[in-house]
């Protein structure tokens, strides 16, 4: 199989509200793909039944072979969070090592971990005195100590300066070529060409699942906010007057 | 439970608190000055022939009090934090046991409570001569059992806390009435029957019956370590019910 993730007809609600209405797709293994989205499109919650720590109402999420949340997946997935979690109160290198030892490492990984997102400078430093960019890598590298398979970054690269973007995007192709699975989500529009796939998502449903390349095409558009804009657009028109064909 | 994933847990916690050295600081001051206010408010009162005096019977108790109270406080609160900041869920997509967390709080905690028996101990044996017929190390021993049970109450109650304020608010919940009933105000065989009753079901009752025989009885009696024991059970009861709180899935 190659598929790393593959979700099909995912329902979740979270309170009253549908969060995900039916969504179907895959993440195939050794790539890039994008997450893409605005704001409380659903982006957050797929990832979480990505990983297993969602409820869902129905449907099923297949990762790495097993079932989503299976206990064998947990050194095999690793899962950045939105907002950066890690102790506040420990330094970025205790973070990192604590991180390291749950999933069987040494210290000199963790060190590695922590000079790879750029922060070998700071590592003395308490998180908590932190920058929200420094303490969102400081949160990258425990999600990455543990070498693991598949990678769920929830908004990695929010509040970094355009140098160390480059620098995540550069690391995540680099780990992507050594066999890494990795789903990126991302509201910024400009990220989504530096992706190898694309999901799109927009008020719970899977607008787009294609190449950056291929929904060029389709749009006949260059600019990929405006393909992803023309996308919205069809897909509302779709919805709105069902069966009428849209331009 | 993995011993590796256990000993990093309890090590990072410690870590944590290592890093806060007001909270240090005051968990090694505080019980002294609280001692020192109660050695000179009894230091007057007449002692009746044959019995304790009364500041003999009352700081043995708060030695097993003050590691509850601050441990109990310490723990829901670092709880809470871990919940709230989204480490929780991130520590239950690892290969980290819910145990191995729980235990991890147990014995870092455990481990700090029984440091401040053991200076809150020293304090008031050798400064301000308090006297048992036991041994200080029973004392610190029991004080140290109540750290855990604190512990593991304080794990479990934070489940039920969305704020700080709340859970903050949970201390008095579960302190004061053991406080009350335990045998301290007024002795437990001249309570009403239903508060005899209530006193019966709290585990601080039996670490309070387990001090007083450390007070009474030069060597260790069998009743002293029954109560240990309950208490003990108790902390352990209290743990599984935390462990049930924990949820990898959540809406």
């Amino acid at each position: 199989m190659d598929d790393g993730v593959v979700v099909r007809d995912l329902v979740v609600d979270r309170g009253r509200r549908r969060v995900l209405q039916s969504i179907s797709c895959a993440v195939p293994r050794g790539q890039v793909t994008g997450l893409l989205g605005p704001s409380g499109s659903g982006k957050t919650t797929l990832m979480r039944a990505i990983v297993g720590v969602q409820t869902v109402n129905s449907g099923t999420v297949t990762v790495l072979g097993r079932p989503a949340g299976a206990p064998e997946l947990r050194h095999r997935v690793g899962y950045l969070t939105q907002a950066p979690s890690v102790y506040a109160d420990l330094t970025v290198r205790e973070n990192a090592r604590y991180f390291a030892a749950l999933h069987g490492r040494s210290h000199a990984e963790a060190d590695r971990a922590v000079t790879d997102v750029g922060l070998a400078e700071a590592a003395t430093q308490l998180v908590g005195t932190l920058s929200g960019g420094q303490r969102s890598r400081a949160s990258l590298a425990c999600a990455l100590v543990g070498e693991p398979e598949l990678v769920i970054l929830d908004e990695p690269t929010v509040g970094q300066d355009p140098v160390l973007r480059a620098d995540l995007w550069a690391r995540f192709h680099e780990m992507a070529a050594a066999g890494t699975t990795l789903l990126v989500s991302s509201h910024v529009m400009d990220e989504a060409a530096r992706c190898d796939r694309l999901l799109l998502i927009r008020d719970g449903r899977l607008i787009a699942d294609d190449t950056p390349d291929a929904v060029r095409a389709t749009t006949g558009v260059d600019d990929l906010e405006e393909a992803f804009l023309r996308l919205i657009r069809a897909s509302e028109a779709g919805q709105g007057h069902a069966g009428e064909e849209t331009r | 439970m993995s011993p590796r994933i256990l000993a990093a847990t309890t090590g990072r916690i410690l870590r944590q608190l290592r890093h806060d050295r007001r909270t240090v600081a005051l968990l090694v001051v505080v019980p002294a000055v609280l001692l020192t206010l109660v050695y000179f408010m009894y230091v007057d009162q007449p002692t009746p022939p044959g019995q304790p005096t009364v500041f003999d019977r009352v700081a043995l108790i708060m030695l097993g009090f003050f590691p509850f109270i601050i441990m109990f406080l310490v723990t829901s609160i670092a709880m809470l934090r871990e919940r709230t900041t989204g480490t929780l869920e991130r520590l239950l997509t690892t290969p980290l046991g819910k145990l191995d967390l729980l235990f991890g709080y147990g014995i870092a905690f455990g481990l700090a409570g029984a440091v401040q028996a053991t200076l809150a101990s020293a304090v008031a044996y050798w400064v301000f001569g308090l006297d048992t017929a036991g041994s200080i190390w029973l004392v610190v021993m029991i004080a140290a059992v109540n750290a855990v049970l604190a512990v593991a109450l304080g794990l479990f109650c934070s489940a039920f806390a969305r704020t700080e304020f709340q859970a903050v608010q949970f201390m008095p919940v579960v302190a004061i009435p053991q406080l009350l009933l335990c045998g301290l105000f007024v002795p437990r065989g001249e309570m009403a029957g239903w508060l005899q009753a209530v006193s019966d079901v709290l585990p601080l009752s039996y670490a309070v019956e387990a001090l007083q025989e450390v007070g009474a009885h030069a060597e260790p009696t069998g009743t002293m370590w029954r109560d240990v024991g309950i208490v003990a059970g108790a902390a352990v009861l209290a743990l599984v019910l935390a462990a049930a709180t924990l949820r990898r899935r959540s809406g």
